[in-house]
């Protein structure tokens, strides 16, 4: 195991060892099993690393939260997935939680307490952000100097928790220049996929959600677009393929940003 | 005479009191078709909230023209009801301004500043109309805008004016019959506005002029109890729902979509957990009718004034879907009404063969939701179409099992897979391979 520059444990290693991490990293399955939020994962894993907090994941005894099946209307479904996660988290006695997925985010900290599961759940950007303000984490100056990025508030962040001004912050560090859609904040436009909307096709309509947001993002002259959801992330660089700008504009993660803002990628 | 007409503004003032007391009833039964829901706890914020969003008009002014005009029309009508007081009075006692020899000097100042509201609200009453007809703002004219929604909107605005100018008519005849000496209208001093009244009054005979005036005040406070009970049917019945209806607005983060209590115990059971109470037969899981929703999701439909700055946030309408906000909230309150009417008829009420959802709303509108919070969020008297949406949803889901199949394969693969994509659980921990094998390799 000594190759290895990075511990990854799993809650239950630790707790093999009696030991109890300080914060339980949740992946989400997005950040499991999508290709391009497996690199979220990994970056954001990277910083977690290099400032030294003790945390964990579940590894193969994590599944879904069971956001898309409320939204859909399945609440049992909903239920039998929250009630099983809740017995994991409650049996290796999780405290405090942390995610990069807002929508794992939202049902952990907002809807599993009504069935038992209470913890202090923070999404990444906040904790980004505590760890800026702590000077834990540090941005090398130019990487982005004269950049314009354009951050996409995620509903399920903005709306659903009021956080828009975490990854605002967060992005502050890199010495880029942030420049603001349209709609932004309150008055954000969803990227189409909430609402387990990202399961289906959409209904008919004049035009895609994901195509009139990348249009808006496209607008801001913005070079990078960055998101903190695998949901925002998969439909804008959806758009931004469609408007065929892949070679102008990338979609980066908050985390991503700032584990390349610390060499770490 | 005067004992004659003081009986007439009683008979006047019963019958209206009568009429509109009738419909608060109707309204508050047809609201009370819907379930029960606990909204009283934390009394002080809910207060708070209502003094804010309702008389604070707070979440107006996101649109700051918008928000001024009605700002204006609001005030106005809020202190213009002082004046109204003293016009039942002088009606009920067969006086004539009642309180000018109580206020002495001050009561034209007081006058006076009525009329600066009176013109206050004449101007936005117009713009409102130019916005409506010349300039057709987008969110006044769609689809579900047509017919009586645009009317109902067009008919309270020129109500509204007919209102002011009976105001300002009746003042401008009573400063020329207290300079003609007229007995019974007492000098109080000149009125700003309804002064320019005056130059078309002075001509006219005294006798005339009472009459003018008396046509202005009967008119004045008849047309105010004829919108009073008109107000009942419209979308106007927002300026006094509005306040119970931010006070028992929804407290929680707008993330989160309410537990199913119902769905718990028998989840519980099913997995061998102690459940309480023990599952009791479930009417129904989700909503389909009206009765299925809650009071308050019934009270945010009669409250709804189809601004429309919902559907105009929302992402699924403005790129051109059928799903449209504020029309999940008109077509409540239709059915509401609709079984209310029946039911106070003696009629078949929920049981007449149609529903909310199929009859009135339909599935491709609740599938384009993206339950992305932006209708809660626009709305200035804090209403939630999206809560109805959700339960409609659980209805397709839980009850008629009608969910389109690509959600069905999601929900497969929630259940077998644990991830609503198809891959082997097995596979969940494999990113961690990577990142270790990466920097192994360096
Ligand atoms: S929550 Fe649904 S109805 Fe409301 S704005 Fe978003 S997509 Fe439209
Ligand atoms: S729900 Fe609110 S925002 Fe939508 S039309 Fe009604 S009052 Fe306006």
């Amino acid at each position: 195991m000594s190759d290895f520059n990075i511990q990854i444990p799993t809650v239950a290693e630790l707790t093999a060892k009696g030991e109890k991490p300080d914060v339980l990293f949740w992946v989400g399955c997005a950040g499991s099993f999508d290709d391009r939020y497996k690199k979220v994962t990994k970056a954001f894993v990277k910083i977690l690393d290099k400032v030294g907090v003790k945390f964990a994941v579940l590894g193969e005894e994590e599944t879904c939260t069971g956001d898309p099946a409320r939204r859909a209307g399945n609440e049992f479904l909903f239920q039998m997935q929250a009630m099983a996660n809740i017995q994991v988290l409650n049996g290796y006695e999780i405290t405090k939680i942390v995610t990069a997925c807002p929508h794992c985010f939202n049902t952990l900290k907002n809807e599993y307490p009504a069935l038992g599961g209470d913890y202090e759940v923070v999404h990444h950007s906040t904790y980004l952000q505590e760890l800026i303000d702590q000077g834990k984490v540090t941005a090398k100056e130019g990487d982005f100097k004269g950049k314009k990025i354009t951050f996409h508030d995620s509903c399920y962040l903005g709306r659903a928790n009021n956080i828009y001004e975490a990854p605002r912050k967060v992005l502050e560090i890199l010495d880029a220049e942030l420049v603001e859609m349209k709609r932004c904040k309150t008055n954000g436009l969803c990227c189409g996929a909430g609402g387990a909307q990202m399961f289906k096709e959409p209904e008919n309509g004049k035009k895609d959600i994901n195509i009139e947001r990348t249009e808006e993002a496209l607008d801001t002259g913005a070079e990078i677009i960055a998101s903190g959801c695998p949901f925002c992330m998969t439909m804008m660089s959806d758009g931004v393929k469609n408007k065929e700008k892949e070679g102008q504009v990338v979609v980066k993660d908050l985390a991503e940003l700032i584990a390349e803002a610390e060499d770490l990628i | 005479m005067s004992l004659l007409s003081q009986l007439f503004f009683l008979i006047l003032l019963g019958v209206s009191a009568f009429f509109i007391g009738r419909r608060i009833l109707q309204i508050r039964k047809n609201i009370l078709l819907g379930k029960e829901e606990d909204r009283t706890d934390q009394p002080q914020r809910r207060l708070k909230t209502m003094l804010l969003v309702a008389f604070g008009q707070k979440k107006m002014f996101k649109r700051p023209i918008a928000a001024f005009l009605h700002l204006l029309i609001y005030v106005g009508f809020l202190l213009i009801n002082l004046e109204v007081l003293e016009i039942v009075l002088d009606g009920l006692f067969g006086t004539h301004r009642l309180f000018a020899p109580l206020l002495g000097s001050f009561y034209p100042v007081l006058i006076n500043f009525f009329e600066f509201l009176v013109v206050g609200v004449i101007f936005s009453c117009v713009v409102f109309l130019i916005r409506r007809h010349v300039l057709k703002i987008s969110r006044f004219t769609k689809i579900e805008m047509k017919g009586w929604p645009t009317m109902d909107a067009t008919l309270i605005l020129v109500i509204e004016l007919v209102l002011m100018v009976a105001i300002l008519a009746m003042n401008g005849a009573d400063q020329v019959l207290q300079t003609k000496a007229v007995a019974g209208y007492p000098v109080t001093g000149a009125f700003f506005f309804s002064s320019i009244f005056i130059p078309l009054f002075e001509p006219l005979s005294a006798n005339t002029l009472i009459i003018i005036e008396r046509v202005a005040w009967w008119g004045h406070i008849a047309g105010i109890f004829a919108f009073a009970y008109y107000i009942t049917y419209s979308k106007h019945l927002h300026i006094f729902l509005a306040f119970p209806n931010t006070y028992f607005s929804n407290l929680k983060e707008k993330g989160e979509i309410k537990n199913m209590d119902n769905v718990t115990n028998e989840v519980k059971s099913m997995l061998g957990l102690p459940a309480d109470p023990p599952p009791a037969e479930i009417p129904r899981f989700g909503a389909k009718d009206i009765n299925d929703l809650s009071w308050k999701h019934l009270m945010d439909a009669y409250a709804c004034t189809e601004c429309g700055r919902c559907t105009d946030s929302c992402p699924a309408n403005t790129t051109g879907k059928v799903l449209s906000p504020r029309t999940i909230m008109m077509k409540t309150r239709d059915r509401a009404e609709e079984v209310g009417e029946s039911i106070r008829k003696g009629g078949a009420g929920l049981e007449d063969g149609k529903s909310l959802y199929g009859d009135y709303i339909n599935k491709e509108e609740l599938l384009a939701c993206t339950t992305c919070n932006a209708c809660v969020e626009a709305c200035p008297i804090t209403i939630d179409p999206l809560s109805i949406i959700i339960e409609m949803r659980r209805y397709m889901a839980m009850e008629e099992s009608s969910t389109p199949q690509s959600w069905n394969a999601m929900f497969q693969n929630v259940e077998t897979s644990f991830a609503p994509w198809k891959f082997p659980p097995t596979d969940r921990f494999n990113w961690a391979q990577d990142v270790k094998a990466k920097i192994s390799d360096q």
